[in-house]
């Protein structure tokens, strides 16, 4: 799988009334009742099986998706079947105001680029706006909005682009 | 400028002269994997771990704790994909009698101040609790320290909270924690390291620096770091020159300090551990059942004390008591000194050591429209069943169970 710097998707904003999303935890993106599954393909139809508003996700995910939520987004467990879940449907990737420390490290390891947006307003995007997520420059934009994130560090970058932890391994 | 805590402990293990902000490939003391999550670290080292999967297997273990023994067919899978890994590799098994991982560890005195230690366990920063550095990490992460016995990490920013002054009696550690919850939410310590002072951690025990500590992961921060206190070295039997503490001149990133002066009991309603009030607001509140345990609040003190409140008291009619001692050790002193019996008598059930009504009901979930009273760690909106579940100390929850309604401990002295 060629790993992209820039990657163009269609945005899924998760909004909880009027603002965005905060505080979902892995129990909501993946609920604990599953978490036996081993196998990565099996994984996607419980994606935000357990969120208010988005239980019906992973039917109407499409590949090269790109989520979009506000603070403290994978909050919780260390269970990596909650970024396993959203490789499975083939989303791009997920950006956030902020993540959950265990979460942003299972991303990065696993290869899944996330983005860190601290301060996005909550009307700023659309939903299923087609979007442009810059890995290298840590912006988002689409149309004519455009905002300015956090830049993905050294090591989470390479990590990235080697595919994994144990590919990036391979290649130290 | 002085170290953090997390600086020297980085520092020394592998991290040079790291400071905040340093992304830094650590050594780690300890490598565990649980039931949850344990199999896919199997399948991680299948995949890329070669002919030699595990750099130094004396470091490196297997805890079951969440599912244990298996109820559904999928986790008993797991854990014997997990046990023929495990012999293979000459490794070791703490398997379904052992108890929760993150206690063995720290009662095995793996966990040593000082130390780092990591596990697919997100509530492993109670190594904080002795000072040393635990962390939660997914399968990938977990199957890489397993092989190389090193994780990258980004060194934190530190954050000082210091509590000022004694709570009220009757008021217990976890009730500091919901204190800390109430005031800091999931957001403010979020990726913090957190370092706590103040008089009462320099008194508490090791059990009650346990359920401190426990909650760092609730309220978002990477780890709640207790300067080791006289209980904590006696316990390991070495001297203060042989942990590790923050230098005298750090500057943190932000200095609290959060009054606990007589402090009384508090709660978390759900649906989540930072919605928290004084217990004394919420006692109209009818109650379903009761859970005490879990890495919180699962320890021989905290069980100790739950059979002390119950001891010539029953639960209310209609009332749900659960327990859960948190290791096997636990259960054998609770049972060693009949403790066990005053649970039982009180109208209690006893289960075998674990995670207990944590992870996936071992004991029992909630349906909808029940109210449970846990002295667990997270009541997240689905996480125990469909009912709803409120965060509480032992006191508390052996009130609650007693009187049948939300109520504080102090209420208790009234009942028999
Ligand atoms: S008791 Fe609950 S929170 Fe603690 S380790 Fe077990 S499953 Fe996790």
């Amino acid at each position: 799988m060629p790993r992209e710097l820039i990657l163009k998707g269609r945005l899924w904003i998760l909004m909880e009334n009027e603002n965005l999303f905060s505080d979902i935890d892995t129990d909501m993106i993946y609920h604990n009742a599953h978490l036996a599954v081993t196998e990565i393909d099996e994984m996607g139809q419980y994606a935000f099986g357990n969120l208010e508003g988005y239980k019906d996700f992973a039917d109407k995910a499409q590949p090269s998706d790109i989520i979009l939520a506000g603070d403290n987004f994978g909050s919780g467990s260390s269970r990596q079947h909650a970024v396993d879940c959203f490789k499975a449907l083939g989303v791009q990737a997920v950006i956030a105001r902020s993540f959950g420390a265990i979460y942003k490290r299972n991303a990065i390891n696993s290869g899944f680029p996330i983005i860190e947006l601290p301060g996005l307003p909550d009307n700023l995007f659309n939903q299923h706006d087609q979007a442009e997520l810059n890995l290298e420059s840590g912006t988002l934009s689409a149309g004519d909005n455009r905002y300015q994130g956090n830049l993905m560090s050294e090591v989470a970058r390479d990590i990235y682009l080697a595919g994994g932890l144990f590919q990036y391994a391979e290649r130290m | 400028m002085g170290k953090a805590l997390i600086e020297k402990i980085m520092s020394s293990h592998g991290g040079e002269d790291c400071r905040a902000g340093d992304v830094v490939w650590i050594d780690i003391d300890n490598r565990t994997a649980r039931d949850f999550a344990g199999a896919s670290v199997v399948g991680n080292l299948e995949k890329y771990g070669g002919d030699s999967p595990i750099a130094e297997r004396s470091k490196t273990f297997f805890t079951f704790d969440c599912n244990v023994p298996a109820n559904t067919i999928p986790y008993a899978n797991n854990q014997q994909r997990i046990r023929i890994f495990a012999r293979k590799n000459d490794l070791k098994v703490y398997d379904v009698d052992a108890g929760i991982g993150s206690h063995v560890v720290i009662e095995e005195k793996f966990a040593k101040p000082g130390t780092t230690t990591v596990g697919t366990d997100s509530h492993l920063n109670i190594m904080g609790s002795v000072g040393a550095f635990g962390q939660g990490m997914g399968d990938v992460d977990i199957a890489y320290a397993f092989k190389t016995g090193k994780v990258w990490f980004e060194v934190p920013e530190s954050v000082k909270v210091t509590l000022d002054g004694m709570p009220a009696a009757g008021t217990e550690a976890k009730d500091i924690a919901l204190a800390m919850l109430r005031r800091f939410s999931s957001h403010e310590l979020l990726g913090k390291s957190v370092e706590i002072y103040g008089k009462w951690v320099e008194d508490a025990s090791l059990e009650d620096c346990v359920t401190l500590s426990s909650l760092a992961t609730e309220m978002g921060a990477i780890i709640a770091l207790i300067p080791p206190n006289d209980n904590v070295l006696d316990f390991f039997g070495i001297t203060r020159n042989e942990a590790v503490y923050a230098d005298p001149d750090t500057v943190y990133l932000e200095d609290y300090s959060l009054d606990i002066e007589g402090l009384e009991p508090q709660i978390a309603a759900p649906p989540s551990p930072a919605n928290v009030f004084p217990v004394s607001e919420k006692t109209d509140v009818k109650v379903d059942g009761v859970f005490i345990g879990s890495c919180t609040n699962g320890t021989y003190q905290d069980l100790r004390y739950a059979a002390e409140l119950l001891r010539g008291r029953t639960v209310a009619p209609g009332v749900m008591l659960k327990v859960v001692p948190a290791t096997r050790k636990t259960w054998a002193m609770l049972l060693d000194e009949g403790l066990l019996k005053d649970i039982f008598d009180a109208g209690g059930i006893v289960s075998n050591a674990g995670c207990g009504g944590c992870a996936s009901g071992q004991i029992g979930m909630t349906g909808e429209g029940e109210v449970q009273i846990s002295t667990s760690n997270r009541n997240f909106k689905g996480k125990q069943g469909r009912g709803n579940t409120y965060l509480a100390g032992i006191g508390t929850a052996v009130a609650s169970a007693v009187l049948g309604r939300i109520a504080s401990v102090h209420e208790l002295k009234e009942v028999r």
